[in-house]
């Protein structure tokens, strides 16, 4: 491994932190004052869906049952996404120290870490990491001192499949079934992993709440915007001088965020990974917020010389490499439209068909199971509205085509 | 398969078994483990897995056919994964891949003759900012050229 780790600094999440004084605050509140910072915060999940923590906390710690856990989703197969990479590499104390304050607030006895499979090299560091932490008792029984508050974590090594990121499909795995999504609901607080009530949360949020504790809910909350509060990291990736992980408030415009990452002649971005949509040059003063522009933090740079047609390819075999095969929608439907690329890269194709292949898009994100089907559409159809003019008419459609 | 091979891989079963528990949701640990020494996992492995954990062996296949990383037919002794997706691509996977086949003589998805390296095609190891990457087990190398990835390929052993 020669991974570059170099000293970042951040405004909230890469701001300073020492490991353990999270869970040592902890264990001095009631779970309702950690449930309250939470609201005040705002925080919103970060995997992408943006569903607020103190929400899913509440339910969850609400809930009745014998056993609870708590599920650290570290399975981001989401292309051009890696910034759980980087917080497991260079901030497990955040994440760590996020889950044991989670299983304070819920109630759970047991974390579990579903570490994709790609990422086999973090196994081993991060399993002496917990040993470490298992030491210094900020794991085990009677945590930090408080009685009767007993936790531990164990790493769970999922195996290549992009659809486990799935918070219902993870489960099924961790379960040691296929990972295809069930039905919802009932969700995952009420009958999760085992038909316990569980709360599955991405490593960013977790990160966020280490930080939260120790500083409040209200500090959080000057960060961003109103409605998305603190900041986001963003995995920056394609056409530009300095690709790499960035931590900028929500809120930040996109040509702010091209700027800073050294991108010049930019044609497009691809935000939210392969299954977001496709940002053009035109549209580049929208904000990042869950209200405007909402990501899971993958940002793809393309410059003018990249051909849009071939993106979108790749996309959707993708799409088709990962999609689990349970429900028709996506199944079948994934394999239309990346024909339906084939045909246009050949030039044997109808407009009508290609319309026909929109509304089969726009079907599935309707009638799919889960998200993988209800978004894999979306860079179809963003692709083929927003560079028409690209791929159908020579560049030419601006002035001539009239 | 020898009898005595069988002892011997009954017994390393086992010890995952007693390493991460006779409940369901140990299978994913316990098949990796096994995928990760034997490189694949035979038939004769699913049994024990499944007769240890009490289930049907097609449990067990069918969790090994659903995931990329887990097979049950054997592949080469290393195994060679080289990113496909978006940003790698941009960077020049392409250059890397066919530099790799001319120098094995293979093409993506076979196994070498002397069963020393199989190469495939991998969806997105997030390491998207320091591409084009590819794994060779279980170690990443990033930043390549088809030069390098060549280099380190024929250093395996």
């Amino acid at each position: 491994m020669e991974l570059n780790i170099k000293k970042r600094t951040g405004q909230v999440i890469f701001s300073e932190y020492t490991r353990g004084d999270a869970v040592k605050k902890t264990v001095t509140m009631s779970r309702n004052d950690i449930l309250f910072e939470l609201k005040d915060s705002k925080l919103r999940g970060r995997g992408g869906a943006g569903f607020p923590l103190s929400t899913k906390w509440m339910l969850t710690s609400a809930a009745k049952a014998d056993e609870k856990f708590l599920v650290c989703n570290a399975d981001e197969g989401e292309p051009g996404t890696f910034k759980d990479r980087v917080l497991l590499i260079e901030y497990p104390e955040l994440v760590f120290d996020g889950m044991v304050v989670g299983g304070y607030t819920i109630g759970a006895r047991k974390g579990i870490v579903y570490l994709r499979g790609e990422y086999e090299y973090l196994l081993r560091p991060l399993e002496d990491y917990l040993e470490e932490m298992r030491k210094d008792n900020l794991l085990g029984t009677n945590i930090a001192g408080k009685k009767g508050f007993d936790f531990d974590i164990n790493i769970v090594l999922g195996s290549g499949a992009y659809v486990c990121g799935e918070e219902t499909a993870l489960i099924e795995s961790l379960e040691g079934h296929r990972g295809e999504p069930r039905n919802r609901p009932p969700y995952p607080i009420n009958t999760g992993f085992l038909g316990r009530p569980t709360s599955v949360n991405n490593v960013e949020t977790l990160a966020s709440v280490t930080h939260i504790v120790m500083k409040g809910g209200a500090w959080f909350a000057e960060f961003g915007t109103s409605k998305s509060t603190g900041s986001k990291l963003f995995s920056v990736s394609g056409d530009c001088d300095k690709p790499g992980v960035y931590e900028l408030p929500w809120g930040t415009k996109i040509s702010e965020l091209l700027n800073k990452v050294g991108a010049r002649d930019t044609k497009a971005v691809q935000i939210g990974g392969a299954s977001g949509f496709c940002i053009p040059k035109s549209q580049f003063n929208r904000t990042l917020a869950y209200e405007d522009v909402s990501t899971g933090g993958s940002v793809k740079i393309f410059n003018e010389s990249r051909d849009m047609l071939k993106v979108l390819k790749n996309f959707m075999e993708f799409f088709v490499d990962e999609s689990c095969g349970q429900c028709t929608p996506c199944r079948m439907g994934n394999v239309k439209l990346l024909e339906g690329v084939e045909m246009i890269e050949k030039g044997q194709y109808t407009f009508s068909y290609i319309n026909k292949l929109k509304d089969l898009g726009r079907t599935m994100q309707l009638a799919s199971k889960c998200g993988l089907g209800q978004s894999s559409p979306n860079p179809f159809i963003s692709i083929l509205e927003n560079f028409n003019d690209e791929i159908f008419n020579c560049g030419n459609g601006g002035t001539n085509g009239r | 398969m020898l009898v005595a091979e069988k002892n011997a891989l009954s017994e390393e079963i086992e010890s995952y078994v007693g390493k991460y528990g006779n409940d369901r949701s140990a299978l994913l640990m316990i098949l990796h483990e096994i995928q990760k020494k034997h490189r694949h996992i035979s038939d004769f492995a699913q049994q024990e897995v499944a007769r240890l954990l009490n289930i049907h062996p097609v449990e067990v296949y069918s969790v090994i056919s659903f995931f990329a990383f887990l097979n049950s037919s054997p592949k080469g002794r290393n195994l060679i994964r080289v990113c496909q997706t978006i940003a790698c691509d941009m960077q020049g996977k392409t250059g890397l891949v066919q530099a790799i086949e001319r120098e094995l003589g293979i093409k993506v998805g076979e196994t070498t003759k002397d069963n020393k390296f199989t190469l495939e095609y991998a969806n997105c190891l997030g390491l998207c900012d320091v591409g084009p990457a590819m794994a060779i087990n279980d170690q990443v190398f990033l930043k390549l050229t088809p030069e390098k990835a060549v280099e380190l390929v024929s250093k395996v052993k």
